[in-house]
C-alpha cells in the first residue's frame, strides 16, 4: 500500500533503509529520515487523533510545531512513556511504538463521538459556565469528575522517569535562531566576521524551507549557480568548519528572557532506536547572546470553512513539503482551496509527480497565477465559496460554489492555503513591539526591546531572494553590533524559481454560503473551537481578544494558537466591525513549544536537588546508627538509638546520661561569625540588644538580635576573645541571614565603623561536652588553657590546644549542666571528637542528638528562636527583657519596641505549663484557652517533652498575659479531650542555676 | 439578566445560540457615580457587585485599564483555602471560603469551585510543629484542617512518594478538605455579569490617570484616559499597580510589587486529585478540569512591573515538582507566565479607609489574593458603603504598620534554630 | 536572568546577587527622636516606582559589597550602577 504514496526519487529519506514501527499496534514500514507523520502518510494513514471536545476524527494537518491534531503517545518502555508528542516532530526509529490518544476504544470507533453527533449543538463555547450548578453539591461529586474524564489528551506517565537530562550555559556574540535561508545566510555572514555564533534549529536537518525547495537556483558570489539543496550544503559545510560556530540541530529556542537570555532545548536521544546507558535525553541551553537574529520563518495558515477538519484536509505547503522532503504524496486525488499563490505552487508540484488535482478553488479573483494554472491544464475556480466537505474517517469530497455553480469534487485530500503568518513569538517574548502591516495582513516586528533583529519570513520577507538578502544583512549587522567588522560589501544572492511562493492570504472565516451558525468551521482544531463559537463569544460581550480566547479556549491548545490566533482575530474583527489592531493580539508566552519538565530541572534531582550540609562529625554519627533530622540544609543527628530503642526511650536515656554524668553533642551547625576591628564593640552595641562595652576579654554573653521592627530574629552566645574581636554564634538556620544583616548595616549605614566580618561557620567544628563530669573528661586533653572552675568560670572563652591542635574553648551551657563547647578547626573535628569520646567512655558518656538537646534546654527554660519565637515575639515576650542594654541610646529594633502594639499590656508571654494529670505530654502547637472563655485561644504550646529527670511532662507556651497567670489553671482543647494545665515558671530544673557553676 | 441553566442552554441550542445577550454591557462612562471601583479584577468586580447587591448602591462604575480579569485574577493558580494561623486571617479567609461555597448559585455562573482538598506537606520537624499549630488553631476557630500521616497523605493523593529515604521526605501533611480550586476567569465574568445586571457600569480600556480632590482633600473623582469621572467614593483594587494609583492621591503605602510566575503542563487525563503545596521546597500543584497540571512558581527577588520573571525561577520550581513527583518528569511545560503581586511587610492585605476622605483601598494580597476574592470584595464593599470597616477587616488597616499590630502569617511559619 | 554590572567586579549574572530594596533610605541617626509616623516611613514606606527605580543590590557571591542601581521596573533594564555613598547618576529617561 505504501508504494502508492511514496514518490521515488524525491525527498531526502533513504529508501534503502526501511524502518519498522507500530501505530496503535499495527505494523508499518517507513524510511530512514521519516517523521512519524511522513511515514504514516506514506502508508496512506491520515486518521491519527480525536479532538478534545467533540472527539471528531482528525488527520495530520501540518508538518511542524504547529500541528494540532496528530498528537500521539510514544512508549519506549514501561517507564519511558511520553504523551502528547507531535507525529510531525517524532523522528522514526526502528521499533517505534506510537499510540493515539483521547479515544475509546479506538480511533475508528470512539464512544465520545456522541458529543459531536448529538450534544454539540448544546455545548457551545463556554457552556460549562452556564450549567452544572444544580444541585449545588453535584459539581465536584458528579459533573466535574465526568468533565475531567472527557478532557485531557494523553495519559500521564506513571513511573519515575529513568532518563537523565543535562544543562549547559553558553555565551556567544550572535545567536541565530532558525536555520532556514535567512538564518543560514545570517549565520554565515556573522561567522565570517569572527564572531562566536550559535545557530539553533528545531529540526534534525538544517535548511528550513530550502529542504523543500523544488526547481530553485541560487547564485554564488562568482558566476556559479547552486540548486537550493547545494547552496544549503555549501553553507552548512562552511559553518561546520568554523571553530567559532556551534551548530545545534534538534534544538528549539523556546524562550526569550530579559537581557538577551535565551532558553534552548536540544533533543539528544528521542530519535535513536537504542539508548546508550546514561546518555542524557535532552539538554537545556541557557545562552547569553550579545546579539540575536530571529529567523524563525512563518507559519502556514489554514482556511476556516465548514467541516474543514476531516482527516485528509491539511495545509497546502505542508503537503508540498511532505512531497519534496519525504517523497510522500498526501493523496491520489487532491483538491486545493486557496487564498494565496502558494496553493498553486503546491498543486503544480504535486501534479508534476502524478497526483491528480481535482480542483483549485481560489476564494480570490482571477490572476496571473490562476491563469497560468489553467494553461497548465488545472481545473481552477476563482471567487469560490467553500461550502463543506464529506467523508467519515477521511475526506471524500468537497463542495464549492463558483460563478453561481455549486459543484462537488471527489477527493482523498484537501489542501488549504490561507497564507503565512510570520512567527513573531520570540520577538514578542523579548517585549519588542509588534506592528500591524495592512498590506501583508500580519503583525510584524517593530521596535526592539532587546539586542535582536528579525530576518526573513519572520518579518514578512517570504520570497526566497528577499529572505536570503535579509539574512545576509541581519548577520552582518548583528556581528557589527557585537563589535565585529564585516568584510567585503554585502552580497545578496539572486534566485530563480519555477513556482514562486507568491502573495495573498486570508484572515477569518472564508466565504461560504453555508450558515455558519450551524456549520462547524474550525478555527482551533485541537480545542474544537469553531467560527460560530467565536461569534457567540462576541455576541455575549466578550470583545477583547483575550476574553474571546479564554471564553472559547481558542489558541489555548498545545499549539498555543500557532494556527488559530490570527483567524480568530479575523473573525472577531468581522463580527464586531473593528479593525484587527483595534482588537489587539494575545500575548505570546513562553515556551514556544512545550518543554520537558525534566529538561528544565536538569541535574537537580535526588541528593543534588538540594545538597545536604554535613558536619565533620557526621560520618561518626552515621556509623553509630543515629537517626537524622533536616534543619535548614543541614543533616543533624536527631537521636542515637541503642538496641532498637524508639525516639522516646533513646532521648530519656540520653537526657539522664547528661544530667548524671556527661554527654557529647555535635554543635558544629551553629552559625559563627568573627567580628574584628577597633570598633567591634561599638558595632556589637548598635547591632544586638545587649550592652557589650563592659564585657571583659575572655568572657561570654548571651546575645539577642532583633529585626528593625522589634521582633526577635536570632540569638546566640558571643565571646570576646580580644578587645577588638568577638566570636559570635547564631542559630543554625540564621547564620547567613545574620551575616547578611550585619553587612547591610556595616556597609550602608555605619560607614564610620572600622569593623570586618567573617563567616567562620565552616571553619570550626563545635563539640559540646555537657554534664557534671564534663571538665574531668576534657581537661586532660587540653594544653595552654587552665579550665579549672576558678580560672575558667561559666561564660568564659579562651584559646589553647586540645589533642595538640588549636582550640577555642567556650564554657557555656545549653543544658543547665557544667558545659564546654570545644571549637577546633573542622579538619580536626572528627579526631578531637573521637579522642573525647574515648576518654568519655570511662564516665559512661552518651552521645546525644538534637531532641535531647531540646529537652534539656526546655527543662531550663532556654528558648529556641523559631520555636518559642515566630517573628511576632519581642524580647520581653520571650522573657529576655533582662538582656536589653537599658542605657544604650539605640540598637537595631529598639525604636520599634516603643510602638503601641509592642508595649500593649496583654501580649503573649513565655511561661511554663505543667499537665494537671502529671502524665499527658502536650502536643506542640496545641492551643490554650481560659476556662472562662473556652472558645478564644489565648496562646499555644511552643515546646513540649517528657522530662526524664523530673519524671513528668513539661511544656513551654506563649500565653496572653502569661506572667500574670502563674499558678492559674488553663485548658488545652484537643479533638477528643480537654487537657488541664497549670501555668508555671519557665525554669523546671535547677532553678537556682547551681549546676552550671561547678 | 438571562438566567443560565441546563434548560436555557437547551432552549438556546435549539435556536442556534442566536439569542444570547452580552453577559455585561460595554458601558460608556457617565459623568458621575455614587462609587467608583478602580480595577476590574475579581476583587474589584466583586466589590461592585456587593455594593449593589448588599448595600443597594447601584450607581457604580468599575474602571479597568485593560480587559476585566486580565491581571492577577487571570494569572494565578486558583488555590483556595482558609487554614490560616492567626484568628484575624482565619476569619478573613474563611469568610471568603464560605462565600465560595455558594458563589456559582449566587452569581448564576458556574465558577467551578471544586473542593478537592488542599494538602500542605511537612518535610521536617519544624514543619510538623507549625502545621500542627495551624490545625489546632483552626479547629478552635471552626476552620477545617486535619493532620495526616504520610500514609494517609498518600491515600489522599496517590501520586505522592512517601519513601523516607529521599532528600525531603514527607513526614505528614495538613489537609483542608474544604479547600480547592476554581475557574479564575469565570469569577471575573460571573461577578461582572451579576453586577451589570444590578446596574453597575463595567468600563474597560479606561485607565485612571489621576485622582481629583477638593480643597479639603476629599475625593471628587478620577481622571481617566476616557475623561473625568466624578464620585465621592473611590475604591482602589488594583493589585500590583496599587502604589501607582494611590500615588495619584499622594497616599504612600507599605507595598512592593514583585513578579510571580506560574506555569501549566500539557493536558493529560485525570491523574492528580487534589492541591498539593510544599512550602519547604517551594512547589504547588493541582490539575485543572482541562487536564493541565497547574504549578505555582516563586517570586523573583526584585520589584518589577514587567509581568514576567526569570527562567531560573520556573526551572527551580520544576526541580521541586520533579523531586516530589518524579513520574511527571516527562511531562512538558506548555505555558509559563508572570503576574505582579503587591506585598506588604507582614504579607497580609490592607482593606481599609485611607487618610484621604472618600478613598478606600484593598491591596497587599501578595501571592494569595485569588482565594480571598469573594470575601475581600464583600468586606471592601462594606467598608466603602459604610465608610467604616466590617469587623472582619477591621484589623487590616494601614495604621497597623505604624502601631505594630502585624498579622504576620509568613513570620509565623519562619524557620530558625 | 538579569545581568548586573557590579561597580567593583563588572557584569555578572543575577544569581550572584541579593536584592536590597529601595536605595537612599538612610537610617535615622537617632531613631528615638522620631514619632511613630516617621519611624513607620523609614521602616515600611517604599516608592515602589513604576519606572526608574534607585535600588540596592549586593554582590553576595562575589565581592559581597552593596551598591546601588537605577533600573526601569517597566522593562527590568538597568540604566546605571554606582557605589554606595555616590549620588545617582543623571540618566536619560527612556
Amino acid at each position: 500500500m505504501s508504494k502508492q504514496f511514496r514518490i521515488k526519487g524525491t525527498g531526502r529519506v533513504d529508501p534503502s533503509r526501511p524502518i519498522n514501527f507500530t501505530f496503535d499496534g499495527k505494523s508499518y514500514t517507513g524510511h530512514q529520515g521519516d517523521t512519524l507523520a511522513s511515514a504514516l502518510l506514506a502508508n496512506g494513514v491520515h486518521l491519527v487523533g480525536r479532538s478534545f471536545k467533540y472527539h471528531r476524527p482528525r488527520g495530520i494537518l501540518g508538518i511542524g510545531a504547529d500541528e494540532p491534531n496528530a498528537l500521539v503517545g510514544i512508549r519506549r518502555d514501561a517507564a519511558r512513556y511520553t504523551p502528547n508528542l507531535l507525529a510531525t516532530q517524532v523522528e522514526l526509529y526502528e521499533g517505534l511504538n506510537a499510540v493515539s490518544q483521547n479515544r475509546n476504544p479506538s480511533l475508528e470507533h470512539d464512544r465520545m463521538e456522541v458529543n459531536d453527533k448529538w450534544l454539540s449543538r448544546f455545548i457551545p463555547a463556554g457552556f460549562y459556565y452556564k450549567t452544572f450548578m444544580w444541585p449545588k453539591s453535584a459539581w465536584d461529586k458528579w459533573y466535574e469528575p465526568r468533565i475531567r474524564e472527557a478532557a485531557g489528551l494523553g495519559v500521564a506517565p506513571s513511573q519515575p522517569d529513568p532518563d537523565v537530562y543535562t544543562q549547559r550555559y553558553a555565551h556567544c556574540d550572535v545567536l541565530v535562531i532558525g536555520a532556514g535561508p535567512a538564518g543560514l545566510a545570517a549565520a554565515k555572514e556573522a561567522a565570517a566576521t569572527g564572531a562566536r555564533v550559535i545557530l539553533a534549529d528545531d529540526r534534525p536537518v538544517m535548511g528550513g524551507s530550502l529542504l523543500a525547495a523544488a526547481d530553485t537556483n541560487i547564485s554564488g558570489e562568482g558566476e556559479d549557480w547552486y540548486s537550493a539543496g547545494a547552496w544549503r550544503k555549501e553553507v552548512l559545510a562552511f559553518l561546520e568548519k568554523q571553530p567559532n560556530v556551534t551548530l545545534l540541530p534538534r534544538t528549539i529556542a523556546f524562550g526569550y528572557y530579559p537581557h538577551n537570555w535565551i532558553g534552548l532545548c536540544e533533543k539528544l536521544t528521542d530519535h535513536l532506536a537504542v539508548l546508550a546507558r546514561g546518555a542524557p535525553r535532552e539538554r537545556l541551553w541557557q545562552v547569553r547572546a550579545a546579539q540575536v537574529v530571529i529567523a524563525t520563518g512563518a507559519i502556514e495558515r489554514p482556511l476556516v470553512f465548514p467541516e474543514n477538519d476531516r482527516p485528509g484536509i491539511m495545509l497546502a505547503d505542508a503537503a508540498r513539503t511532505y512531497l519534496q522532503e519525504y517523497g510522500v504524496a498526501v493523496g491520489q486525488k487532491v483538491a486545493v482551496v486557496t487564498a494565496h499563490d502558494s496553493g498553486y505552487r503546491a498543486a503544480h508540484e504535486l501534479k508534476a509527480v502524478g497526483v491528480d488535482i481535482a480542483v483549485i478553488a481560489d476564494i480570490r479573483g482571477r490572476s496571473v497565477v490562476s491563469d497560468r494554472a489553467v494553461q497548465a491544464g488545472l481545473n481552477v475556480l476563482t471567487e469560490a465559496k467553500i461550502e463543506g466537505t464529506s467523508g467519515k474517517l477521511r475526506v471524500s469530497s468537497i463542495t464549492m460554489t463558483a460563478a453561481g455553480m455549486r459543484s462537488n469534487f471527489a477527493c482523498d485530500a484537501v489542501l488549504m492555503a490561507g497564507g503565512f503568518t510570520p512567527s513573531v513569538h520570540l520577538f514578542s517574548q523579548s517585549r519588542g513591539k509588534l506592528v500591524w502591516d495592512n498590506k501583508l495582513q500580519a503583525y510584524l516586528p517593530g521596535d526592539s526591546a532587546e539586542a535582536e533583529r528579525s530576518a526573513g519570513a519572520s518579518r514578512g520577507r517570504f520570497a526566497l531572494a528577499e529572505a536570503l538578502a535579509d539574512g545576509v544583512d541581519a548577520g552582518r549587522e548583528a556581528a557589527q553590533a557585537a563589535g565585529f567588522t564585516p568584510g567585503t560589501p554585502a552580497f545578496h544572492p539572486q534566485v530563480t524559481v519555477k513556482h514562486a511562493i507568491g502573495s495573498g492570504g486570508y484572515l477569518g472565516a472564508a466565504p461560504t454560503s453555508a450558515d455558519l451558525s450551524k456549520a462547524k468551521a474550525f478555527v482551533d482544531w485541537q480545542n474544537d473551537v469553531t467560527a460560530k463559537d467565536i461569534v457567540l463569544a462576541t455576541r455575549e460581550g466578550f470583545l477583547s481578544i483575550e476574553h474571546v480566547k479564554r471564553y472559547t479556549t481558542t489558541g489555548m491548545a498545545t499549539d498555543q494558537g500557532k494556527l488559530s490566533n490570527i483567524n480568530a482575530l479575523g473573525i472577531v474583527s468581522e463580527a464586531t466591525g473593528r479593525s484587527i489592531p483595534q482588537i489587539g493580539l494575545t500575548t505570546f508566552r513562553t515556551p514556544y513549544t512545550p518543554i520537558t519538565f525534566g529538561t528544565l530541572a536538569g541535574h537537580a534531582r535526588g541528593m543534588l536537588f538540594d545538597p545536604a550540609r554535613v558536619t565533620a562529625i557526621n560520618d561518626w554519627a552515621v556509623a553509630q546508627g543515629a537517626a537524622f533530622e533536616d534543619v535548614g540544609n543541614w543533616k543533624r543527628a536527631h537521636y542515637f538509638p541503642k538496641h532498637g530503642e524508639d525516639l522516646h526511650a533513646a532521648v530519656n536515656r540520653e537526657c539522664l546520661g547528661v544530667r548524671k554524668s556527661v554527654g557529647i553533642f555535635d554543635a558544629s551547625t551553629l552559625g559563627k561569625i568573627e567580628i574584628v576591628g577597633p570598633d567591634a564593640a561599638e558595632f556589637m552595641n548598635r547591632f544586638f540588644v545587649n550592652a557589650w562595652t563592659k564585657l571583659g576579654v575572655g568572657k561570654c554573653r548571651y546575645g539577642v538580635l532583633l529585626r528593625e521592627d522589634g521582633f526577635v530574629t536570632d540569638d546566640g552566645v558571643v565571646g570576646r576573645v580580644a578587645k577588638d574581636r568577638f566570636h559570635v554564634t547564631t542559630t543554625t538556620g540564621g547564620a547567613a541571614r545574620v551575616l547578611g544583616m550585619m553587612e547591610d548595616y556595616l556597609q550602608t549605614e555605619w560607614g564610620d565603623l572600622k569593623v570586618w566580618l567573617t563567616s567562620t561557620t565552616e571553619q570550626w567544628s563545635v563539640i559540646a561536652v555537657q554534664g557534671p563530669k564534663a571538665r574531668e573528661v576534657i581537661a586532660p586533653l587540653i594544653e595552654d588553657l587552665d579550665v579549672s572552675a576558678e580560672a575558667f568560670p561559666h561564660m568564659s572563652i579562651g584559646d589553647g590546644k586540645i589533642c595538640g591542635v588549636p582550640l577555642r574553648l567556650m564554657r557555656v551551657s545549653f543544658t543547665g549542666e557544667l558545659g564546654f563547647e570545644v571549637n577546633v578547626p573542622s579538619g580536626y573535628g572528627r579526631m578531637v571528637w573521637e579522642a573525647i569520646w574515648e576518654r568519655g567512655k570511662a564516665f559512661d558518656m552518651v552521645p546525644y542528638g538534637t531532641e535531647t538537646m531540646h529537652v534539656l534546654r526546655a527543662e531550663k527554660g532556654y528558648i529556641i528562636v523559631g520555636q518559642e519565637t515566630d517573628g511576632t515575639v519581642t524580647p520581653d515576650d520571650a522573657g529576655l527583657g533582662w538582656a536589653i542594654g537599658k542605657a544604650k541610646p539605640d540598637f537595631v529594633g529598639k525604636r520599634s519596641l516603643q510602638r503601641p502594639a509592642l508595649t500593649a499590656p496583654d501580649r503573649k508571654q513565655l511561661v511554663g505549663l505543667i499537665s494537671s494529670d502529671g502524665r499527658t505530654v502536650l502536643e506542640e502547637g496545641a492551643q490554650i484557652v481560659d476556662p472562662a472563655a473556652p472558645k478564644v485561644p489565648i496562646g499555644h504550646v511552643t515546646s513540649s517533652y517528657y522530662s526524664a529527670v523530673l519524671g513528668k511532662p513539661i511544656a513551654l507556651a506563649l500565653v496572653r498575659g502569661g506572667r500574670q497567670r502563674l499558678g492559674e489553671s488553663l485548658y488545652v482543647p484537643m479533638p477528643d479531650s480537654v487537657i488541664g494545665v497549670q501555668v508555671a515558671p519557665t525554669v523546671f530544673f535547677d532553678p537556682e542555676g547551681a549546676r552550671v557553676n561547678v | 439578566m438571562q438566567r443560565f441553566s441546563a434548560l436555557s442552554l437547551l432552549r438556546h441550542g435549539l435556536g442556534r445560540h442566536q439569542g444570547w445577550k452580552p453577559q455585561w454591557r460595554n458601558a460608556q462612562p457617565k459623568p458621575g457615580y455614587d462609587a467608583i471601583i478602580v480595577g476590574g479584577g475579581g476583587h474589584g468586580l466583586g466589590a461592585a457587585y456587593y455594593l449593589a447587591k448588599v448595600h443597594g448602591i447601584t450607581n457604580v462604575a468599575v474602571l479597568e485599564k485593560g480587559w476585566i480579569g486580565g491581571g492577577n485574577t487571570g494569572r494565578n493558580t486558583t488555590i483556595i483555602r482558609s487554614n490560616y494561623l492567626f484568628d484575624e486571617s482565619a476569619a478573613l479567609y474563611d469568610h471568603a471560603l464560605q462565600l465560595w461555597e455558594g458563589l456559582s448559585q449566587e452569581l448564576n455562573y458556574n465558577v467551578m469551585f471544586s473542593q478537592r482538598g488542599v494538602m500542605m506537606l511537612a518535610h521536617n520537624i519544624h514543619d510538623i510543629q507549625v502545621f500542627k499549630r495551624h490545625v489546632h488553631a483552626n479547629r478552635i476557630n471552626g476552620v477545617d484542617n486535619e493532620w495526616l500521616t504520610p500514609e494517609q497523605a498518600q491515600e489522599f493523593c496517590p501520586s505522592l512518594n512517601i519513601d523516607p529515604n529521599v532528600r525531603y521526605p514527607v513526614l505528614g501533611a495538613a489537609l483542608q478538605r474544604r479547600g480547592g480550586t476554581a475557574r479564575h476567569d469565570a469569577v471575573a465574568w460571573g461577578y461582572a455579569r451579576a453586577a451589570d445586571a444590578l446596574g453597575v457600569d463595567i468600563i474597560e480600556n479606561c485607565e485612571v490617570t489621576g485622582i481629583r480632590r477638593d480643597a479639603n482633600g476629599a475625593v471628587l473623582g478620577v481622571e481617566t484616559t476616557r475623561g473625568f469621572i466624578g464620585s465621592r467614593k473611590v475604591g482602589v483594587s488594583a493589585a500590583g499597580h496599587t502604589s501607582v494609583v494611590m500615588g495619584m492621591a499622594d497616599v504612600r503605602l507599605p507595598l512592593e510589587s514583585y513578579p510571580l510566575q506560574a506555569l501549566v503542563s500539557e493536558p493529560v487525563k485525570p491523574i492528580f486529585p487534589c492541591v498539593v503545596m510544599s512550602n519547604t521546597i517551594h512547589a504547588y500543584m493541582s490539575q485543572s478540569d482541562k487536564g493541565e497540571l497547574v504549578i505555582g512558581a516563586g517570586t523573583d527577588i526584585y520589584t518589577s512591573y514587567t509581568q514576567r520573571g526569570g527562567l531560573h525561577i520556573a526551572t527551580h520550581t520544576l526541580e521541586a515538582i520533579c523531586e516530589l513527583f518524579p513520574q511527571f518528569r516527562r511531562m512538558r511545560m506548555l505555558r509559563n507566565w508572570g503576574g505582579i503581586v503587591d506585598v506588604t511587610p507582614d504579607r497580609s492585605p490592607i482593606i481599609a479607609k485611607t487618610p484621604v476622605k472618600g478613598l478606600y483601598v484593598n491591596c497587599g494580597w501578595g501571592t494569595g489574593g485569588f482565594k480571598a476574592t469573594p470575601g475581600a470584595a464583600h468586606l471592601f464593599a462594606h467598608t466603602i458603603a459604610k465608610d467604616e470597616p466590617h469587623p472582619i477587616n477591621a484589623p487590616y488597616t494601614i495604621e497597623r504598620f505604624r502601631d505594630g499590630f502585624m498579622i504576620d502569617e509568613a513570620a509565623a511559619a519562619a524557620v530558625a534554630h | 536572568m538579569l545581568i548586573i554590572n557590579c561597580p567593583y567586579c563588572g557584569a555578572r549574572p543575577e544569581l550572584e546577587f541579593a536584592y536590597g530594596g529601595q536605595a537612599h533610605i538612610d537610617r535615622p541617626v537617632q531613631p528615638a527622636d522620631l514619632n511613630d509616623e516617621d519611624w513607620t516611613g523609614y521602616l515600611y514606606l517604599r516608592e515602589n516606582t513604576k519606572g526608574i527605580h534607585a535600588e540596592r543590590w549586593r554582590h553576595l557571591h562575589g565581592c559581597a559589597r552593596f551598591f546601588n542601581a537605577l533600573r526601569d521596573t517597566r522593562t527590568d533594564h538597568f540604566l546605571a550602577t554606582y557605589k554606595v555613598g555616590e549620588k545617582a547618576p543623571e540618566v536619560t529617561r527612556p
